[in-house]
């Protein structure tokens, strides 16, 4: 199905949660919902599932205008981070319930609660109580309650976020899995950018209810539209080294060699900008335009983590072990064209 | 000093102990004692016999299988009657969200304070008013709701994460489905809790009773041995025997849900 979200509002008395969201989720296409807690995304998760009204805007599902539609209606399935299975029901009658509430007749409900079960991986455990479940199972009972009606969408509002580091890494990729299997349109809430960039076919990144950037993972990483964008994904952060262009030339605060990138081309003098740089970004180079100062190294098996300064700034490159780099050298870098971004200081706009 | 202060424990629990259970104690075996026994002195321990003659006049003089059917009337309709009530309220108060929601459950706390003996005047007045004296409906209207059990699955209901009601909601339920599905059997201790209390204070419930019936048709056990009491004065081995049928049930009751009636006297502090 496809979701098409229309300068969706919403307002807390005077606190804005989302302001004029638009967005386009196609059909089976699987969309995170990327941002620090807080942003609005579990807000418009909730406005797509039906628990909040919108104050502002309008929602369709498909041709359906589902703006004012109680939840019940909608046809959703909602996996909730803290699981919401009932406590008191075997996992049988927990995946069956929205079937129950839909008045299937009983062999159909266990027949395909059964069928979903097995596509989840729970089927050998239908009678056993939540309690008695695992993390990751109660997870995956979540996931089969919130299928088997088939929804017309499917939203996951931070699911993995109360599992352990190895489960989390296997959960997300069956969620991927099963979410391919049965081709539903999903939402996937989360402020981990790695599972965001892992599973999704589609990001949103939202800031103060603001969305950022809708991109294709790798994009986002490529081409962060602005500072909060580049700021938010990778890991390690990306470098922010703060100065000011004068005649084409970067300098950095701290120092008065000018560096010269084509990036300074067309900013104009006396700009302060952040000269942003990937820690992958970085290449070692006899001539490079970029002096630094090696404060210390940090040996990571195939390349280093160096930590570097330039000017008043304290950066991080990933530099190969050939180049051999020694504590209190000084050395010269260049840049790869990948990964490397001007942006204003004060908006954060992106200038080059 | 450890162990002797744990010795002084036990020793006052024991003696506490006896105190508590010898009327229940001397009660029993009197009614199985002849009327010579009863008045012995010094006072005799045990029956000679475990013959239950008493009962059979006790049960011959006044109509205790009716009071004993009335007790389980009264106790059944109202306890399932407040039950109900208060499920449906607590729900409104945890759940909906509605003008005034605050204010009210406020005002109804508050109104936990007055005792009943206070309000007996009004409900009697009402009684008369509506007809009903000397009936079954005079035992059991007043005992259709209560705040206090009210508060008691409120408490319960509000523990119960949000995330449980949305997802019921986005799988199709109602508020009502949900209620009846969901919230009453995860509340299922408090419930019990709820029910036990109230059919303990409806079962010994005797003050009311005595003001709104008359006759014998519709007196409950407490009210009817009472007047059982006051009619067969003389004969205090009978009056035990009448007794033990009064209380027996409570304390069968008792030792089987003891885990949830201190539970829930513990949860709500309430008297006795």
């Amino acid at each position: 199905m496809r979701v098409v979200l229309d300068h969706v509002t919403k307002k807390f008395d005077d606190f804005t949660a989302v302001s004029e969201f638009s967005a386009t989720l196609e059909d089976g296409e699987l969309v995170c919902l990327l941002g620090p807690s807080g942003c609005g995304k579990s807000t418009l998760l909730n406005m797509l599932s039906g628990i909040l009204p919108p104050t502002g805007g309008q929602i369709f599902f498909d041709k359906d205008n589902v703006t004012n539609m109680p939840p019940e209606k909608r046809g959703v399935g909602l996996v909730f981070q803290n699981y919401a299975l009932y406590p008191h029901m075997t996992v049988l009658d927990n995946i069956c319930f929205p079937l129950e509430t839909q008045h299937v007749p009983k062999p159909e409900r266990i027949e395909r609660a059964n069928e979903i079960a097995k596509l989840v991986h729970v089927d050998t455990l239908m009678q056993r109580r939540p309690g008695e479940l695992s993390g990751g199972q109660q997870q995956r009972v979540a996931i089969a309650r919130a299928l088997v009606k088939n929804p017309r969408l499917l939203l996951l509002d931070e699911p993995l976020s109360n599992l352990d580091a190895r489960l989390r890494l296997e959960m997300r990729e069956e969620i991927r899995r099963i979410q391919q299997r049965t081709k539903v349109t999903a939402v996937f809430v989360t402020h981990d950018q790695e599972e965001a960039l892992a599973i999704s076919d589609r990001v949103i990144l939202m800031k103060a209810g603001v969305v950022q950037q809708n991109d294709l993972p790798q994009r986002l990483y490529d081409e962060p539209c602005n500072q909060f964008v580049a700021n938010f994904l990778g890991n390690p952060p990306i470098n922010n080294i703060p100065g000011t262009v004068h005649g084409h030339l970067f300098f950095a605060d701290g120092t008065d060699e000018g560096i010269s990138l084509p990036l300074f081309q067309n900013i104009a003098d006396g700009k302060r900008v952040n000269l942003s740089i990937r820690a992958e970004a970085f290449i070692p180079e006899e001539n490079g335009p970029i002096p630094a100062h090696v404060e210390r190294v940090f040996t990571m098996g195939k390349e280093e983590l160096a930590i570097m300064t330039l000017g008043d700034t304290e950066f991080r490159a990933y530099i190969d072990t050939e180049v051999g780099l020694v504590n209190g050298q000084n050395t010269r870098l260049n840049v790869r064209r990948r990964g490397v971004f001007v942006f204003d200081l004060e908006s954060g706009a992106k200038l080059a | 000093m450890r162990k002797l202060s744990r010795v002084f424990t036990y020793l006052f629990l024991t003696v506490t102990g006896i105190i508590m259970f010898f009327p229940f104690f001397w009660m029993f075996m009197s009614a199985f004692k002849t009327s010579a026994e009863v008045t012995a002195s010094p006072p005799v321990w045990l029956p000679s016999s475990f013959s239950l003659v008493n009962f059979q006049l006790a049960f011959q003089k006044a109509p205790f299988l009716r009071y004993f059917l009335n007790s389980i009337i009264v106790m059944v309709s109202s306890v399932t009657v407040t039950t109900v009530t208060s499920i449906l309220a607590a729900f409104a108060f945890s759940r909906l969200r509605f003008p005034g929601r605050q204010t009210l459950f406020t005002l109804l706390l508050s109104m936990m304070m007055l005792p009943f003996e206070m309000l007996i005047i009004t409900n009697y007045r009402t009684v008369i008013d509506l007809g009903i004296y000397d009936s079954m409906w005079a035992l059991v209207l007043p005992f259709t709701s209560s705040i206090f059990y009210t508060y008691i699955l409120k408490n319960f209901f509000d523990t119960v994460p949000d995330s449980l009601y949305w997802s019921a909601r986005i799988d199709g339920s109602s508020n009502w489905n949900y209620l009846w599905k969901v919230m009453v059997p995860m509340a299922r201790p408090s419930l019990t809790t709820v029910i036990l209390l109230n059919a303990l204070a409806s079962w010994n419930s005797f003050m009311w009773p005595m003001y709104v019936i008359a006759t014998d048709t519709y007196r409950t056990l407490p009210w009817g041995l009472q007047v059982f009491t006051t009619e067969a004065g003389s004969n205090p081995e009978q009056q035990m025997a009448a007794s033990t049928v009064v209380v027996l049930p409570m304390i069968i009751l008792f030792l089987f849900a003891r885990k949830y009636i201190v539970g829930g006297v513990a949860r709500g502090g309430l008297k006795g």
